[in-house]
């Protein structure tokens, strides 16, 4: 096939394939239509069935729990992979952590006092998310990744071993899976407890908007933010490890 | 508390938060545009920093904003510094 014909068959498949798109584009609904009667029937009865005023916490953790586990486990086995891969292979060395031997640039005074400075309020301002699902548009994810810049702030500061000290990988990898099988477990304890999987079999409190307020949304979400925290920091510090530790062939 | 308050407050006039969605889409395509178009690594880490917040204001301005607190740290945060430790690792083996 020489070059122009090419170009003639990329031509008409490219022209084809816009005029589907725009035939499709308008058969679409207005903008913002929605024509499901599933989220109607979840807005009508989410917040007196289950007392939380997060209606998409209610959704996440509970009316589609089961579809959380399946995602939260697709976050863990990704944090397992890149700790796989990025163990040190032979040929590779560690190098001391003495801090005179690392290749780290050096922080200027004005970064680390504002990063240290702010450290507490993102930390805090993590776990106000993750134990907050039911009340707000937080949750265990966000308030975990949020928690997880907290930590990577330390680093930031130039404070690499420190930040290395406070979060060391065997506690991560136990943090890790004690955050993904506690989900789980809670689903099973459901079972146990006579209802169906995921079910919110704890009482759901007096006041609504409470933390304490829809049953299991909040313990949920708060394993949700260990394990999110956890799985971060350690993709976070096996390609921090890889980059300032680890040497190549010697 | 203040997320809630802000939910019971009257929604603000439709062509106001039509122009805000609007210069927002605009900026995101600006954005991602200007992350293909960087061709030196880590600036572009850096643009792609930047059209994560844009993003993160996009969802912000289109009512999601649990989406747009991920989309924030992930974004914003989180992929730069994972590229950025990668092309030092890039940098320090080929040395």
């Amino acid at each position: 096939m020489t070059p122009s014909t090419r170009r003639l068959v990329v031509i008409v498949a490219l022209l084809g394939t816009a005029g589907f798109v725009v035939w499709g584009l308008t058969g679409l609904p207005p903008f913002g239509g929605y024509r499901g009667p599933y989220g109607f029937r979840i807005n009508a009865i989410a917040v007196a069935q289950t007392h939380a005023t997060g209606v998409v916490s209610a959704v996440n953790f509970f009316y589609r729990g089961f579809d959380t586990v399946g995602e939260e486990y697709i976050l863990f086995i990704a944090a397992t992979g890149v700790a796989t891969v990025l163990r040190r292979l032979r040929g590779e060395s560690e190098a001391g952590t003495d801090p005179q031997e690392l290749d780290v640039p050096p922080t200027s005074e004005a970064v680390r006092m504002f990063t240290l400075g702010l450290l507490g309020f993102v930390f805090v301002m993590g776990w106000y998310l993750a134990s907050h699902a039911q009340t707000s548009p937080a949750g265990g994810f966000q308030g975990g990744v949020v928690s997880v810049s907290a930590v990577l702030m330390i680093y930031l500061a130039g404070q690499y071993l420190r930040s290395r000290r406070l979060s060391p990988i065997d506690l991560l990898d136990a943090l890790e899976a004690a955050g993904a099988g506690g989900f789980a477990a809670v689903g099973i304890g459901t079972l146990a407890a006579g209802a169906a999987y995921l079910a919110d079999v704890l009482p759901l409190g007096n006041h609504l908007g409470a933390v304490n307020s829809s049953g299991t949304i909040v313990l949920i979400s708060l394993l949700v933010g260990v394990e999110v925290t956890a799985a971060f920091l350690v993709i976070a510090s096996e390609l921090l490890e890889q980059t300032l530790l680890v040497g190549g062939e010697r | 508390m203040s997320l809630l308050a802000s939910a019971a407050s009257p929604p603000a006039p439709p062509y106001a938060l039509h122009l805000l969605q609007a210069s927002l889409l605009v900026l995101t395509l600006v954005g991602a545009t200007a992350v293909v178009l960087t061709r030196q690594p880590v600036r572009q880490v850096v643009t792609l920093s930047i059209y994560g917040l844009v993003l993160a204001l996009l969802f912000l301005s289109y009512q999601a904003p649990d989406v747009s607190l991920s989309e924030l740290t992930i974004g914003a945060v989180l992929l730069p510094l994972l590229l950025l430790l990668t092309l030092a690792k890039l940098k320090n083996s080929a040395k």
